[in-house]
């Protein structure tokens, strides 16, 4: 049985890699904000009150270029709706928790954290205190995102964008679920939600990011329909 | 932009984030449901993935030559084989910066 302080370290080391691609990203997010025209308090608001990259990037982008305030605010919530996704797997492991913690712990639930401690809740579903090496990953990730989309912020664009920096985050994804390419099935659901995802992606309001993986889990209900 | 837009976003967020772990319980989801879930990586992360690699900024489709490609074929296939992250997401940049800054330049 390992102590919190041990799990909290796991998550926070699992996690450790994926700031490669998190900190790029959030300096980029902090500069095309003020690039933007926004005020600086508002964008760094945003890094504590949504927290989630991809979200305040469209937000910004939908903003100043003349989307209504519901506009922004719907493709938001429909961009971070794949947490509901998260929320679910993660319930599991989490169900023991007072409603308190849970609440806490919600705020912490980022694609990268999530995909790590998802992974970590499987291999260990004995360890007691697991929720410690989520609040690791979480913790981390919240960290190193309000440092870097600050420095974007004041030091505005230090990435030159010939770099193409965006590029680390599909890499930081495929690293997280290329090992699943040695499952048939799961290759079938990878492909299925890819392709649906450039199919959808002209739909309004970022659609496309729930509609292709709702499309994908279908496929996946009907492949363990034929396993059986 | 005011602060009321930011905040309604940001607890739309947090709903996203909260409702399945503190608000629905799990016998709720039925066994069906909890089985289907085991894939959810595999069913959300390629909706970030490809529109990452195939679309360009303006969200038109980029070219079959575009060096993001290569570059992410490079990362599957040292990620696949490493299953380390570091050089999966490293050797997808330098494959695609070797493509963009010498080869096209």
């Amino acid at each position: 049985m390992l102590s919190k302080k041990k799990l909290f370290t796991k998550g926070m080391l699992d996690i450790f890699p994926h700031m490669l691609s998190v900190i790029p990203f959030g300096m980029i997010c902090g500069a095309v904000g003020v690039e933007l025209g926004f005020s600086p308090y508002l964008v760094y608001g945003m890094s504590i009150l949504i927290f989630g990259g991809a979200s305040q990037i469209v937000f910004l982008q939908l903003l100043s270029g003349g989307a209504s305030n519901l506009v922004a605010i719907a493709s938001v919530g429909i961009i971070n709706s794949r947490h509901l996704l998260y929320g679910a797997v993660l319930s599991e492991y989490l169900e023991k928790l007072s409603f308190f913690k849970k609440l806490l712990i919600s705020y912490f639930v980022v694609d990268q954290g999530f995909a790590e401690s998802n992974k970590y809740f499987k291999r260990n579903k004995t360890e007691k205190f697991l929720h410690y090496h989520l609040l690791g990953t979480g913790c981390t990730l919240w960290f190193c995102w309000q440092i870097a989309t600050l420095t974007g912020i004041i030091l505005g664009s230090l990435v030159p964008e010939e770099l193409g920096l965006k590029f680390a985050i599909p890499l930081t994804f495929i690293a997280i679920i290329v090992q699943d390419l040695k499952k048939l099935d799961h290759v079938v659901v990878m492909i299925t939600c890819g392709l649906s995802s450039l199919l959808f992606f002209d739909a309004p309001f970022k659609l496309y990011i729930i509609i292709a993986p709702l499309i994908a889990l279908f496929v996946a209900a009907l492949i363990l329909r034929f396993k059986k | 932009m005011t602060w009321t837009t930011i905040i309604i976003a940001g607890i739309l967020t947090y709903l996203t984030r909260m409702t399945m772990i503190a608000l629905v319980s799990r016998d709720f989801l039925g066994s069906r449901i909890k089985t289907v879930l085991e894939y959810v990586p595999s069913a959300v992360f390629p909706a970030i993935i490809f529109p990452g690699i195939f679309m360009n900024d303006f969200g038109a489709f980029i070219e079959i030559n575009d060096p993001k490609i290569f570059g992410a074929l490079v990362a599957v296939i040292v990620g696949y084989f490493s299953k380390n992250i570091i050089s999966t997401i490293l050797a997808g940049l330098f494959s695609y910066w070797f493509l963009i800054f010498v080869i096209f330049s």
